[in-house]
């Protein structure tokens, strides 16, 4: 809400000494916060003064253009008191018009300097203003022409252009409807100050009676209270006083024609939005209804509409030709030949109002206001207000008849303890402060031994529940009294588990050398295909979004690697020679149709209920991926630099499971987007089953080449959700032996298809209870073991808890490790 | 070796006569003196104080004296050959001590050389800065709850006085799931954790939700679709705005330097009633709103001496009523901040985009913990 200062203090009694910025801070203190404060002639210096055209010669110049010598006298505000001679190029004024004159030394809006120049074969001191050049309009139509008497040559211009106003701009939030109006502004001022307040709605309205325009309200939820009057004998070409233009555009609004201009002052000044028929349009009755099912109406904005049959509409005979409170029609439209104008004043239905401007996409001054709630108690005075103004300015007169249909809503009481704000806020607010301050915005109050009830004031439709009384006291004695006091809670557990090893995860990538990212979590088909997912991929199955920010993205992701390769090859392409990235994040994989309940507000859900409702909500595992491309070290003066390849990808999966203490399976996978021959799929084999993880490995070449990866690049994708649920509560202490060790080496010649991990595992299980650990420590291919195979050299080591082993005990154990392994494998051993 | 020999003749032996035997001595200590290495100094133990050496021998010979006569000669031979040991040892010493040092002087290499053979990580800063902020959290004995990004609707704005009705819906512009009356949203606050928090657990509750959430904002330097809330939600019995104002007055105080404060402005949110917006005071010019030259206006707080944190309040007792709070024996407060905002603030970030494009050399000036 922008309003002048100025307007504001004519209905409050504000000491003259207070600033502008004191007043601001105590509205803001108040709740109305300050947005901004604009000075229109803040950018003009110097002189601006009323002149009186004395002479006005036209020239014709070569170029086609006429332009006119003038001589203007502007009193003593040039030093001499001699006319001053000014060249001017405008026509739309003569010899004996006041205008607007800005003198040598004068700077206008946009840095524009005025000094006296020799032009058109004169010498020009100085310049007739046009509202443009003065920055009050962009109407570029010719100079200002004052209305005679509107001041002396000489006098400064300023006070009579609005141009020392100082415009305020409030920020009203949705429950402080009523400061949408001059009205409610000053009312505030008057409360923040102990002022004064003179209520611009306070006025003697005639009495209703039965010569008025017809009105029949056929649904009064929807429309309580309608108030018709209207004016015969209007001007339809009488212009809109200046004083009221430039509080209109103060405001923020456009000027269009008096009889516009004054509903839309009147809204401003009172809050209660206005419509204006052009009444000879209207064709008998107004009636207030519903409309029907598919019903049509062509707006003021001439968008034909399609009704809702919860939409309030007027109608007369014809059918309808408004919507109720949100816009009127095309047909009853004023128009420069209207000269009855018939004034609604209605209240309306909230909620209605908010449904129909969402439903129609209709936002306006006028529903902005009737949608948060408008004062019911001041229908009539705005239509007479109304009536005043056209009578005023438009040379019309009210007809005899005043329409007044249906009652002001009675407000319920509100009940609490006088304690109550005190108890809330901290604040030692006694009993009397807390009435005194609910008197001040306007509740009666009542006060009945520890209760008081109060009955707020109709201009207050947001003050519904104890509570909010209690915010009006408490913003009336101040938000800065609230003390400090920090809570003692009683001991809390700290993080939890899943929380902790989150941070643990984060900080042992980080360790790795890998740099966290963060995505959104949008995905489209083309993300998809450049992961070269098949069409029945599960994780093709995105939840799809209403209203997605690109048609591109429509759904939530299902995997966070589009996020990572995109990141990792904006990276390179910014000049890296290798990244290595992750992110953690939830990802969504749909399982069919999402249709969550919505339950009433007025109780908890059942138990039932509540889990039908947490059901509903689709399962969001946090998933954890990685990108590995370019160089995983760099050349230096240790030799060259390595690239980063499948085994990366593989050692992070490897040193999280360290990290966390989760055993876990490297299993040969085929899985998209990674390389069909370098992807493992990660099985977690601590708990009661196994459990999949997720897939490290090298992506595809063409996965890479659609990220502008580099080849080799590789990448991993685990359900972080299930790796921290494989992670053992409480790693127990390892137990080992101090004896000696005993060390044996052996070599194995398998297939090449045969897994290390499988012989591996047989050496190990062969081995039996002395086996402390075996480690390949070299493949070797070559032509004495044959192609398609491999030796793998393991190193194996043995220890018993109780005593040193015997070397007849350390062949034996290594013996049956080679059996098994050639066993399960058919690895020979190497002589 | 010579055992004593009885069938010889006590007559003087020439090697363990005394100008020899001082002859052999300085001989030996010379040779000494002259070894320059370890080496030499190995060659000239052999010569002077090997078992074939000239005091060795005449060592040897001291059996065959007449026994009148060994101890003199003993005593003469002893004593030369401490004097040879004595300098060796102190030779040893000498050049292994110089030995030493040239091979170290040898082994020198350039300390100066990379060593940034592993090329550091780091972890987000909304990641970290989270964490910071929960940290705070849990010192005050607070817990931290979670909860999904895509959220029940009537979580998201029903439970929490936001009625589809509501004005105040459409100042949040939300992510609907298809088909849009699925019920489904991407949260567009930290908020539904609270519901959930009051639905799941039995006051008192004083919980720190951290998380990401969603507004169909265009994409700018300030704007994002998707950025992070934390909020904070107390109900216990006795709770009023001042425990609020403690609250917060602590968690500015611990994230931006002691002193500094916050105050609280009027403001308007449903599921808060009385409601305030927060602000807290600039940490930068500590709310003189100059600039450190003390001429021109802060640039952190635009002259305004106030940085915005968010929005706060006394939970709206119909919130409690709806999640399963009694609303006449608790009360509660809550509040909510943009973590992006404030970790921009805190860092002099002045592009919100730095932080979703990835770029490692953004992330990784703030390490692995803010
Ligand atoms: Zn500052």
């Amino acid at each position: 809400m922008k309003a002048p200062l100025s307007w504001i203090r004519e209905h409050v009694d504000l000491p003259a000494d207070l600033t502008t910025e004191q007043i601001t801070d105590r509205l803001t203190a108040l709740g109305l916060k300050l947005e901004a404060i604009e000075s229109p002639g803040s950018e003009i210096t110097g002189p601006l003064v009323v002149g009186r055209v004395l002479t006005q010669e036209p020239e014709p110049q070569k170029n086609g253009k006429t332009i006119n010598w003038c001589t203007v006298d502007v009193g003593d505000a040039n030093g001499t008191g001699e006319p001053q001679g000014i060249v001017c190029g405008a026509h739309n004024f003569g010899a004996g018009d006041l205008v607007v004159v800005v003198l040598p030394g004068g700077v206008l809006p946009g840095g524009f300097a005025i000094s006296a120049r020799k032009t058109y074969g004169h010498v020009s001191a100085g310049m007739i203003c046009s509202a443009a050049e003065l920055g009050i309009s962009d109407d570029h139509d010719g100079i200002i022409v004052l209305p005679e008497g509107a001041g002396a040559p000489g006098d400064d211009a300023r006070p009579l252009l609005g141009l020392d106003e100082e415009i305020i701009e409030f920020e009203i939030n949705p429950d402080r409807a009523y400061a949408l109006s001059i009205r409610g502004l000053a009312r505030e001022a008057a409360l923040g100050f102990d002022a004064p307040f003179r209520d611009p709605a306070a006025r003697d309205v005639p009495a209703a009676d039965d010569a008025g325009h017809p009105v029949v309200i056929d649904d009064p939820d929807g429309c309580p209270l309608f108030v018709a009057r209207t004016v015969s004998g209007f001007d339809p070409t009488a212009p809109t006083p200046d004083w009221m233009v430039q509080r209109i555009v103060a405001a923020g609004m456009r000027p269009i024609s008096l009889a516009v201009d004054v509903t839309n002052y009147v809204m401003l000044e009172l809050g209660r939005p206005i419509h204006g028929y052009d009444a000879d349009k209207v064709a008998g009755a107004l009636r207030v209804r519903r409309a029907a099912a598919g019903e049509r109406l062509t707006t003021l904005d001439g968008t034909e509409r399609t009704l809702h049959p919860e939409d309030l509409v007027v109608c007369d005979d014809t059918g309808a030709i408004g919507l109720g409170g949100v816009m009127g029609g095309e047909s009853t439209e004023i128009s420069s030949s209207t000269t009855r104008v018939l004034v609604e004043a209605a209240h309306w239905d909230a909620t209605s109002m908010f449904r129909t401007g969402k439903r129609q996409r209709i936002s306006s001054e006028a529903g902005k206001r009737n949608e948060r709630g408008v004062d019911p108690a001041i229908t009539e005075a705005a239509a007479d207000r109304v009536v005043e103004l056209l009578v005023a300015h438009g040379g019309a007169t009210a007809e005899p008849g005043v329409t007044v249909v249906g009652s002001v809503p009675a407000r319920a009481a509100i009940e609490i303890d006088v304690d109550l704000p005190a108890r809330v806020s901290g604040i030692a607010v006694d009993d009397a402060t807390t009435v005194r301050h609910l008197e001040a915005v306007g509740c009666a109050v009542e006060v009945i031994g520890p209760r008081l009830r109060a009955v707020p004031p109709t201009w207050r439709p947001d003050l519904e529940d104890p509570f909010d009384l209690v915010e009006e006291v408490v913003r009336v004695v101040g938000y800065d009294q609230v003390p400090s006091v920090l809570p003692t809670p009683n001991a809390g557990r700290g993080l939890t588990r899943p929380q902790r090893l989150r941070r643990r995860i984060g900080r042992t990538l980080a360790a790795a050398g890998c740099v966290e990212v963060v995505s959104f979590p949008f995905v489209g088909d083309a993300a998809l295909d450049a992961l070269g997912l098949p069409a029945d991929d599960a994780r093709r199955a995105t939840v799809p979004l209403a209203n997605p920010m690109s048609s591109e993205e429509p759904g939530f992701t299902t995997t966070l690697l589009p996020g990572v390769l995109r990141q990792a090859g904006r990276n390179l392409s910014r000049g890296q020679a290798g990244v290595a990235l992750f992110e953690t994040g939830s990802v969504v994989v749909s399982s069919g149709p999402v249709k969550a309940p919505i339950y009433g507000v007025d109780r908890r859900p059942s138990e039932a209920e509540l889990d039908a409702l947490l059901a509903a909500v689709p399962a969001q595992p946090l998933h954890l991926a990685a990108v590995l491309a370019g160089e995983r070290e760099p050349a230096g003066w240790w030799g060259p630099a390595r690239t980063a390849g499948w085994s990366d990808a593989l050692a992070i999966v490897r040193r999280l499971a360290d990290e966390l203490s989760v055993a876990v399976d490297i299993r040969p996978a085929a899985l998209a987007p990674w390389h069909p021959g370098r992807c493992a799929e990660i099985v977690a084999v601590g708990g009661a089953s196994p459990v999949v993880l997720g897939h490290a490995g090298e992506l595809h070449p063409r996965v890479c080449a659609a990220h502008g990866l580099p080849a080799r690049s590789a990448a991993l994708e685990l359900d972080l959700d299930a790796l921290i649920a494989a992670t053992p509560d409480v790693p127990p202490a390892p137990r080992f032996s101090t004896f000696p060790v005993a060390k044996e080496d052996v070599a194995l010649v398998v297939a090449d298809a045969t897994p290390v991990a499988d012989v591996e595992a047989a050496l190990r299980e062969g081995a039996g209870p002395l086996l402390e650990s075996v480690r390949l420590f070299d493949v070797y291919r070559g032509e004495q073991i044959g192609a398609g195979r491999r030796s793998l050299a393991f190193a194996l080591r043995f220890r018993a808890p109780d005593r040193t082993l015997t070397d007849e005990e350390t062949t034996a154990a290594r013996t049956a490790a080679v059996a098994l392994a050639a066993e399960r494998t058919g690895a020979e051993q190497r002589a | 070796m010579s055992g004593p020999n009885t069938e010889y003749d006590p007559v003087e032996v020439t090697p363990l006569q005394a100008a020899e035997v001082e002859a052999a001595r300085d001989a030996a200590l010379a040779a000494i003196a002259a070894a320059a290495d370890l080496e030499q100094l190995k060659a000239v133990r052999l010569e002077h104080a090997g078992d074939r050496s000239a005091l060795a021998l005449a060592n040897r010979e001291i059996g065959a004296l007449p026994p009148q006569a060994r101890k003199e000669a003993g005593q003469r031979v002893g004593q030369a050959r401490g004097a040879v040991n004595q300098a060796l040892a102190a030779r040893q010493a000498v050049l292994e001590v110089e030995h030493e040092e040239r091979m170290l002087a040898e082994e020198t290499v350039d300390v100066t050389l990379p060593t940034d053979r592993v090329p550091a990580g780091a972890r987000h800063p909304l990641t970290t800065g989270a964490e910071l902020i929960a940290d705070i959290f849990v010192a005050m004995g607070w817990e931290i709850a979670e909860g999904p990004v895509m959220e029940a609707e009537w979580l998201n704005f029903d439970a929490l006085n936001l009625g589809p009705d509501h004005p105040a819906r459409t100042m949040q512009d939300t992510f609907w799931v298809a088909p849009a009356d699925s019920g489904v949203v991407l949260r567009t606050q930290t908020s539904p954790v609270q519901a959930r928090s009051m639905l799941t657990r039995t006051p008192p509750i004083y919980v720190a939700c951290p998380g990401r959430v969603f507004r169909t904002d265009e994409y700018d330097a300030t704007h994002s679709p998707v950025f992070h809330q934390v909020e904070g939600l107390a109900i216990d019995e006795g709770l009023t705005m001042a425990h609020l104002k403690g609250t917060l007055d602590h968690l500015v105080s611990s994230l931006f330097g002691e002193g500094i404060s916050t105050r609280f402005r009027p403001s308007y949110f449903p599921f808060t009633e009385p409601s305030a917006e927060m602000d807290m005071v600039c940490f930068v010019c500590s709310g003189s709103t100059l600039d450190a030259e003390g001429t021109g206006p802060c640039r952190t707080c635009r002259g305004e001496g106030w940085i915005e944190l968010g929005g706060c309040g006394v939970v709206n007792p119909r919130v409690l009523v709806a999640c399963g709070v009694d609303p006449e024996r608790y009360t509660g407060f809550a509040f909510g901040f943009g973590i992006d905002r404030m970790l921009m603030f805190r860092s002099g970030i002045d592009d919100l985009r730095a932080f979703w494009e990835g770029d490692v050399r953004f992330t990784t000036a703030f390490g692995s913990e803010l």
